[in-house]
């Protein structure tokens, strides 16, 4: 489904991803886990177009994205739903017109069509009959929520989760780290992928890991291949030590 | 011995600066200009997004509406006042009304309405983009395959260049009642005549003149607002930091756009 073929990303002298080569199988979760710093998040925008890679090649869903236009990549995001780290919601917009965007923007729907839509998929994620309120009026787990009802209301091939559980208490963790097993359970076709350094979260949601380190892949496969990979970096991962071979910036 | 201008600073490395300080201007005027065409391509082009440029029209010119009226009566009252004092030496008070009326149609209105949109309507729009920057909700849009610049910038742009030219109107209106009430109360200066000599000496082409500036400054405060707002980073100092800077820099713009226009008004 998505491929980096040789993906270099240089932001000056500074090598962020290093010749990496990642797949990523359709209709899965896949979660790419690292510490801070190793390009999580620089990976998954190029998965989004928003980064452009210095050399290697970028390819989703059969299209090579990497030389894509404005007016390409547009269409390209079509295909894509995003649930940012802070939920990223429209703060002048209620809830009801924040999940309805992408129908509006997209989709010649009445008002009555994207509203129903719109509970349907609030109700999909727990928040049914919120739609008046604005995202001010929200708890942290709540307005994720909402992000993650809007990056599906528009039915997307690939959903991106930056960093969903980061800041948030366990129960909410957990809540949140249900409802993306549970949305790829309910979307055979949709492809997840997560980013994230919380090991516990990846190896409950991952269906298939990869751990980036030093702009590469240190280890690519299933939660029991990672379990029980003699690695030293990735044991030193697993015990969270800050004493081992990795290093840190 | 080589020549060095202060401890340790030789000429070459003075110049090797400001080529550097000359090269980032050009850089980010071709980056400006790029970004105003990249503007017009959506202004001009579907889909054409009239509820946000109604909303807009309202915030730059519906809101800002009492603070132009107040400051061009008070401006038309203090220039009457300053130049009545001038006329009465020569028993001239009779043409203030066509005097204030040739300034401020001119000059005082445009550029007066020019820094009072920029320092409340740009200001607001570069804080409300750079937060949106900074909390990636501008991510979000991009991500949902929304352009920023078509939904966020054009409306704006659209907006501050139909309003300006409009505030432009009412800031002429309010200054030349308060430069009437000044000549009627404090200079015993007829109505009539101040009224005649205002409709013989100021001419459409003065209107027309304030306009054309009008409508210059509304498309740059439009530009430079957004501008500012999408290019900010670094959280809430970020925001801080575009909007002061948005502020600044249009306000020197306008005054060099100002110049601009006004010498190709009086030279050509």
């Amino acid at each position: 489904m998505i491929y980096f073929k040789n993906v270099t990303k240089k932001f000056g002298q500074f090598t962020v991803l290093d010749q990496l080569d990642i797949h990523i199988p359709k209709g899965k979760v896949t979660v790419i886990l690292g510490k801070s710093g190793e390009g999580k998040s620089v990976t998954i925008k190029h998965i989004m177009g928003l980064l452009k890679p210095t050399s290697g090649r970028v390819i989703v869903d059969g299209e090579d994205i990497t030389d894509f236009g404005a007016a390409e990549l547009q269409v390209y995001r079509k295909k894509l739903g995003m649930l940012f780290q802070h939920a990223a919601l429209f703060d002048s917009m209620t809830v009801g017109e924040n999940v309805s965007f992408p129908l509006r923007e997209h989709m010649k729907l009445s008002e009555q069509e994207m509203l129903e839509r719109s509970e349907a998929i609030l109700e999909q994620t727990g928040l049914p009959g919120i739609q008046h309120k604005y995202p001010s009026e929200l708890s942290t787990g709540e307005k994720k929520r909402v992000g993650l009802a809007r990056a599906l209301i528009h039915q997307p091939k690939v959903i991106l989760y930056d960093e969903p559980t980061t800041g948030m208490d366990p129960l909410v963790s957990e809540m949140i780290d249900q409802l993306i097993v549970k949305v790829n359970q309910e979307n055979k076709e949709l492809t997840s992928v997560v980013i994230s350094h919380d090991l516990k979260a990846a190896l409950e949601i991952a269906e298939n890991l990869v751990m980036l380190y030093k702009g590469k892949v240190q280890l690519a496969g299933t939660p029991d291949e990672f379990r029980t990979c003699p690695d030293p970096v990735i044991r030193q991962f697993f015990s969270g030590k800050v004493q081992g071979p990795m290093e840190f910036i | 011995m080589e020549l060095t201008l202060v401890q340790g600073l030789k000429p070459a490395h003075l110049i090797r600066a400001i080529g550097r300080l000359v090269l980032r201007q050009i850089t980010a005027l071709g980056e400006f200009m790029l970004y105003a065409r990249y503007t017009f391509k959506h202004v001009v082009s579907r889909p054409f997004r009239r509820r946000l440029v109604f909303q807009q029209m309202e915030f730059i010119g519906n809101e800002s509406l009492n603070i132009i009226m107040i400051s061009g009566f008070f401006i038309g009252a203090v220039f009457s006042l300053q130049i009545g004092y001038v006329f009465q030496i020569f028993g001239a008070q009779g043409m203030m009304g066509a005097a204030s009326g040739k300034a401020l149609t001119r000059e005082l209105s445009p550029l007066v309405t020019g820094f009072l949109v920029a320092g409340r309507g740009g200001a607001a729009i570069t804080a409300e983009l750079a937060t949106m920057k900074v909390t990636e909700q501008i991510d979000a849009m991009e991500a949902m395959a929304v352009d920023p610049v078509s939904y966020l910038v054009a409306p704006r742009v659209i907006a501050s260049t139909l309003m300006l030219p409009l505030l432009v109107a009412v800031f002429n209106f309010t200054g030349q009642i308060g430069s009437l009430i000044v000549g009627i109360f404090l200079f015993d200066v007829d109505q009539g005549v101040f009224f005649q000599k205002l409709v013989s000496i100021v001419g459409v082409e003065d209107i027309w003149g304030g306009m054309q500036k009008a409508f210059a400054f509304g498309l740059l405060i439009g530009l430079m607002a957004c501008r500012f707002g999408l290019k900010a980073g670094g959280g809430a100092k970020g925001v801080g930091i575009a909007t002061t800077n948005s502020v600044v820099v249009t306000l020197l713009a306008i005054l060099a756009i100002d110049f601009l226009i006004t010498y190709l008004q009086v030279a050509v």
